[in-house]
């Protein structure tokens, strides 16, 4: 943990703040969880991995997803918990895969959790479980809450993520601007502090 | 038979079929069945000859030079074939003679057997058309008197291909055999099983590991000799006891690689109940496709099997075909989708579900105008919507006040396709920003006749 001159804890650097901690499972909570795993597909290179039941309505619709991702991008719509589950085993298993999102729909038991866990670490992958409110389960590394929110610009989209859960670090949460396009994305301070003069000096 | 004895005959118009027999039995013809059926009796024929081949869409022809002697003759082997069709079920006749085209004319009048040496007699009575000439030819041949074969014979050559052409010439010559003709044999398709009987029943489980390790390394010597990859296999395994259990997998991409397709037969094998003993094996490729040689060993494969720490060396794309194939086994291939773009407008059909085991990756190809929304479900109606667009509106029992609305994009219905979702009309789209977070597209009917109602059909980031 880096401490300044205080003993204050610094809050970890800015643009490594959400990458994900690799060959661990994660999890991402509240209505903007699929945002939040757009957000980690686009930043993840190889192929993508999307395990969500076949009962459920909502779809990926390509043409809204981050550049490159539609195409790396393979949907499992098992009909089961148990295929569901056992489908994202197999694939954090798989070298190849660059990150597997499922979303699963009952709460996750402490076992399966710690067999995931295991299955990324064997396999070197990282996963996403986008879960309900309070249905994850203990052995994840780290567990976002992911809120959009409305935003006093027209042309900015807002999001609140913060970190609720995390084995090896601290907590956090940050405002961001990510339009869902690419991989950028823009801090938005709190305090609505600017990081440049709003005119520049003649 | 019975239809020629009431006076049918082959391409007798139905209605004067029917006039002469009105309670007669008819089917369309189906000239993929009759050509199938016809293939495997030639299988069957090659008991007969080493050189079976079709003869046109209804017959066969075998070259039995050398053979008679082990049925005992021309006519024993004659009537051994006919009594074993008849058997059969089917009516066929059959002639015997020294030349391809006086067999070929023998079998369509009558059939029989031309002793060697009496071409010119056997066939000599046939009318010209048994010949394999054409209409025109048989009958400019009708206009002069010529209408039995035993008449062209004598005639001078010169003269007849000079006025009738050499076909007419050829064909004779082929019959009375003057010209060769040669029969050839159709080339089988190669054919990917193999099988395996044991001396001794065998029970467990890595004993039919070890029987199958064998069959797919001959099976896949087979399939790289004729550059094919397999798509499905299935191992049939007999019992002790006369009982037989399958088990099939399928394969994402075609692959003829013995280690790795072995690794998907293990959870297969795993749930084959061996009763008193399995005592043969049989491996078949049932699906096949084309698959070039590849390069194996790439500098990725070498990383990989690094990063691993040894191991086969598997290529990236090998490895994710692996997976797709154990997970298409497992939960249905028809499970294991792709999304792939669709020329079309209207949100639902502007991509497509593919299975990835049978499809490749499509980059979505570039578009402008406005954003469209990550998360796509069926249209559902808000309640208690008002204004336009909606100021406050109720859905999925969450209330919504807008902050800010970005539209309308009219979409108009593919006035040439029936889609029950769109009979509503033409739709106006809004990109519908709430002051409770969730950005919402919505659409509102303008042209419903039951009144103006908005849904909501998506999601944006």
């Amino acid at each position: 943990m880096l401490k300044d001159g205080s003993g204050k804890r610094l809050a970890p650097a800015v643009g490594d703040a959400f990458a994900l901690r690799p060959a661990r499972v994660h999890e991402a909570t509240g209505r903007g969880r699929r945002a939040f795993a757009l957000f980690q597909a686009a930043r993840h290179p190889g192929p993508l991995i999307w395990v969500l039941p076949a009962y459920l309505p909502e779809l990926p619709m390509p043409w809204g997803l981050p550049k490159g991702v539609s195409a790396r991008l393979h949907l499992l719509r098992p009909a089961g918990e148990t295929d569901l589950l056992w489908c994202v085993e197999e694939a954090l298993r798989a070298a190849p895969t660059g990150l597997v999102i499922a979303e699963p729909q009952q709460p996750l038991s402490l076992l399966a959790g710690r067999r995931l866990q295991l299955a990324a670490e064997a396999g070197r992958t990282t996963g996403l479980m986008l879960i309900r409110q309070d249905a994850g389960s203990n052995a994840t590394e780290t567990r976002w809450a992911c809120e959009p929110q409305a935003s006093p610009a027209s042309d900015s989209t807002l999001h609140h993520w913060s970190l609720n859960k995390n084995k090896q670090g601290t907590l956090g949460h940050w405002v961001l601007n990510w339009d869902g396009a690419s991989t950028a994305f823009h801090m938005v301070s709190e305090t609505g502090e600017r990081y440049q003069p709003a005119e520049p000096p003649l | 038979m019975a239809a020629l004895a009431r006076g049918l005959s082959r391409g007798m118009a139905l209605a004067d079929a029917r006039a002469i027999c009105p309670d007669l039995a008819t089917r369309p013809a189906d000239l993929a069945a009759e050509a199938a059926a016809l293939a495997s009796l030639r299988r069957w024929a090659a008991r007969y000859a080493p050189m079976v081949g079709t003869d046109g869409p209804d017959g066969l022809i075998a070259d039995i030079s050398g053979v008679p002697h082990l049925f005992g003759g021309e006519a024993d082997l004659r009537d051994d074939l006919q009594a074993r069709l008849e058997r059969a079920g089917l009516t066929a006749v059959s002639a015997i003679a020294g030349t391809r085209g006086a067999a070929h004319a023998l079998a369509r009048h009558g059939g029989g057997i031309v002793p060697d040496g009496h071409l010119g007699d056997g066939i000599g009575s046939l009318p010209i058309t048994a010949l394999r000439v054409d209409q025109e030819t048989a009958e400019a041949l009708s206009r002069v008197g010529l209408s039995r074969i035993a008449d062209l014979i004598p005639l001078p050559r010169a003269p007849l291909a000079r006025r009738f052409g050499t076909g007419l010439v050829l064909r004779l010559d082929q019959a009375l055999g003057a010209q060769s003709e040669p029969v050839a044999a159709t080339a089988e398709p190669p054919h990917f099983g193999v099988r395996m009987t044991l001396p001794e029943p065998i029970g467990l489980q890595s004993d039919v590991m070890a029987g199958l390790a064998r069959l797919l390394d001959r099976l896949c010597h087979k399939l790289a000799l004729h550059n094919m990859g397999a798509r499905r296999l299935r191992l049939d395994l007999r019992r002790v006891d006369r009982g037989t259990t399958q088990v099939e997998i399928g394969l994402a991409r075609p692959m003829r690689d013995p280690m790795r397709i072995a690794a998907l037969f293990t959870k297969g094998v795993d749930e084959v109940d061996a009763g008193f003993g399995i005592d043969a094996l049989r491996l078949s490729a049932p699906i096949t496709e084309p698959l070039a040689p590849e390069q194996v060993g790439s500098h990725i494969s070498l990383h990989l099997s690094e990063q691993r720490g040894g191991g086969p060396a598997l290529r990236h794309e090998d490895a994710l075909a692996d997976l797709l194939s154990s997970l298409g086994n497992r939960i249905g291939f028809d499970r294991v989708l792709r999304l792939l773009p669709a020329d079309s407008l209207i949100p639902e059909r502007s991509f497509l579900l593919a299975p990835a085991a049978y499809s490749s990756a499509e980059p979505m190809p570039p578009r402008g105008g406005p954003n469209r929304p990550i998360t796509l479900f069926p249209p559902e109606p808000v309640t208690e919507a008002s204004g336009h667009p909606p100021r406050r509106f109720r859905w999925r029992r969450m209330r919504f006040t807008t902050h800010s609305a970005k539209g309308p994009e009219r979409i108009t219905p593919d006035w040439w396709l029936d889609d029950p979702a769109w009979r509503s009309g033409l739709r106006d789209y809004w990109r519908i920003e709430t002051e409770q977070g969730p950005r919402l597209w919505l659409f509102v009917t303008p042209q419903d006749a039951a009144g103006q109602n908005w849904y909501v059909q998506g999601e944006f980031a």
